[in-house]
């Protein structure tokens, strides 16, 4: 901006016609984009907010309706159970996909034989559909067909396994199949993390006589965190949005035992016909994504602008 | 990590083999048990398209196929009965890669090109654009979804191949902006301005400059942009309808069947063919994709 004020003369001297239509050219080539998302992320979402507080119930209306909804909302059990049960299984998944990717990203940085064999099997679940995911772990887990009946077959009688069907732990079917789904991600997202650490520090804590396992607490995993608050961001979307995965898997069952949020939002919206409550679920949706995301990306923003900072020393 | 032969008196410690041998086997152990379990569904229902499905019934959804068919993935793909019609998923893969191709097509190239004007031009309001579709990327679909349905009925869209198609493209473009602009970022400004002060314009600079050195970025965005569109569930089930439903949709109707009777050997296959395109794409383009994975989400 300053080398304008040093140079006026480049900025005022007369342009050609044609000069300034090309200026304007860029401006021309965003403005669709501008208006579509501008469309998009405020008059949606500020039209949705509208027709919470509206008395919308098979159709749209427009009379307002005051918080209404909102307070209904939250006497609904279907909501109040989709919402414990997303803190419980958002924990459950993030912590539990951490986990286990680290672990693999720490094994696979082992200078292990068959990297590339290995991480195409680790990661491929990502690229498949939570449709597919969950239709598939939903015939394996049942017990009259999966995994239970797999085991009486082989002469275990004994063996039980109704994860799925049982109200109590229907919930963590849902997290073993969100599991499987991530982690491989995650392992990727860190080792490829692993790989940019200064191997030189690495060597130096060698030296110093330092163990892996100190080693890694202390020299690597700090200086893998950015990575780690991506990964951060990225699972802490897929948990607010479950949705396609808990249909396929459970439909939300056995009773309302796995309804979700997200489920909540569809099942109002069209096929109870509570167009105010449904917006009003999605609202919440929406506040509840940014109040999650907003301290962690800033926490990434933090952590970025540290490591340029140490950089610079 | 090969330096440490210089400090060679940690390698040649004798005594320290035997742990490091136990040390080998409890990596490729755990690499191995973790590797069969991701494995195992895709292997369970692959061989499971394969199994007569009264061999499944009668034995379990595990197993290995006493005999073989191949008939399950004919009926899958022809003739299996998805909700009271007998078509098989073949329309539905043909609704879903009619709807992701060119929706794939047009947001990978107009985030392109918003990208080029974003980071190589001055532009007034770049830094709100740039919000603007951060914030589109992480929009939850839920809260759009109420406003999109009474739209696309204004617009005459609803339950259509072109609705879902201009709902895929705007939701798409803010990711293939964002993709893009990260990576046009770094792109020297000097050929940029080289190119301006030779006389070409906005059109020609990007055809000519910005394009032939893009197609990492190209690549990534269209494995991405076709991966996640083609898996998508939620505007797949909200914005079709019988005549035109993306196979994700479709299946969902499969498994949801409450007939009673279940036909796993033709719904293995009919999963499976689900799953083919990305998986190829994953297979072919691995390593793009992991590069899309590592670098477009760290940026």
């Amino acid at each position: 901006m300053q080398s304008s004020e040093y140079m006026p003369e480049f900025k005022s001297r007369p342009k050609s016609r044609s000069a300034r239509i090309a200026q304007l050219v860029p401006t021309a080539v965003l403005l669709p984009t501008m208006i579509a998302t501008g469309i998009y992320i405020f008059v949606f979402v500020g039209w949705n907010i509208y027709l919470s507080l509206s008395n919308s119930t098979l159709l749209p209306m427009y009379d307002f309706a005051g918080f209404d909804a909102y307070t209904r909302l939250w006497r609904n059990p279907r909501w109040t159970t989709g919402v414990r049960n997303l803190a419980v299984f958002g924990t459950l998944y993030i912590i539990l996909s951490v986990f286990v990717g680290v672990l693999l990203a720490i094994l696979m940085d082992q200078r292990v034989k068959g990297e590339n064999f290995l991480r195409s099997i680790f990661l491929y679940p990502i690229a498949i559909s939570f449709v597919v995911t969950g239709t598939t772990w939903q015939w394996i887990l049942n017990p009259s067909t999966g995994l239970e009946k797999f085991f009486h077959d082989l002469g275990w009688t004994s063996f039980e396994f109704s994860l799925i069907t049982n109200r109590e732990t229907a919930l963590y079917a849902v997290v073993l199949a969100a599991v499987w789904h991530a982690s491989g991600f995650v392992m990727v997202m860190v080792l490829a993390a692993l790989r940019g650490v200064d191997h030189d520090v690495v060597k130096a804590g060698k030296i110093d006589g330092a163990g892996m396992f100190k080693i890694y607490r202390r020299i690597i995993l700090p200086s893998i965190w950015p990575v780690m608050i991506s990964v951060l961001i990225i699972l802490l979307q897929f948990a607010i949005k479950t949705f396609d995965l808990v249909l396929a898997l459970t439909h939300g069952g056995p009773g309302i035992s796995t309804t979700f949020p997200a489920i909540f939002v569809y099942d109002r919206l069209f096929a109870a016909g509570e167009l105010a409550q449904g917006a009003a679920a999605a609202v919440w949706l929406m506040i509840g994504l940014f109040v999650v995301l907003l301290p962690v990306i800033t926490l990434g923003w933090v952590v970025r602008r540290q490591k340029k900072g140490s950089g610079h020393d | 990590m090969t330096d440490i032969d210089t400090l060679p008196d940690f390698n040649r410690k004798k005594p320290f083999d035997g742990k490091k041998f136990a040390g080998r086997v409890v990596v490729y152990t755990i690499l191995i048990v973790v590797g069969l379990f991701a494995v195992m569904p895709l292997a369970v229902i692959l061989l499971n398209s394969l199994r007569f499905n009264a061999d499944i019934l009668r034995e379990s959804f595990i197993g290995w196929p006493s005999r073989i068919t191949f008939e399950n993935w004919d009926v899958a793909w022809g003739s299996a009965c998805i909700n009271a019609s007998c078509t098989g998923v073949k329309p539905y893969f043909v609704a879903s890669m009619l709807m992701v191709v060119p929706a794939t097509i047009i947001s990978t190239a107009v985030g392109l090109i918003n990208g080029f004007a974003l980071t190589k031009w001055k532009m007034p309001f770049a830094s709100v654009v740039f919000v603007c579709i951060t914030i589109g990327v992480f929009l939850p679909p839920q809260v759009v979804l109420l406003p999109w349905a009474i739209a696309l009925s204004w617009l005459g869209l609803s339950k259509s191949l072109a609705g879902l198609v201009l709902v895929h493209v705007i939701q798409g473009t803010c990711f293939t902006t964002l993709f893009c602009r990260n990576y046009l970022i770094n792109l020297p400004n000097d050929l940029i301005k080289a190119a301006r002060i030779d006389g070409a314009g906005f059109f020609r600079t990007f055809w000519k400059i910005v394009v032939p050195l893009s197609p990492p970025i190209i690549i990534v965005t269209i494995i991405w942009q076709f991966t996640f569109i083609w898996n998508e569930f939620l505007f797949a089930v909200t914005f079709s309808s019988s005549d035109f439903r993306p196979i994700t949709a479709a299946l969902m109707s499969l498994n949801a069947d409450d007939t009673g009777v279940s036909e796993y050997g033709f719904g293995s296959a009919a999963v499976l063919i689900a799953a083919i395109p990305p998986l190829v794409i994953y297979f072919f383009g691995g390593r793009y994709f992991v590069r899309g994975l590592t670098q477009g989400a760290v940026k």
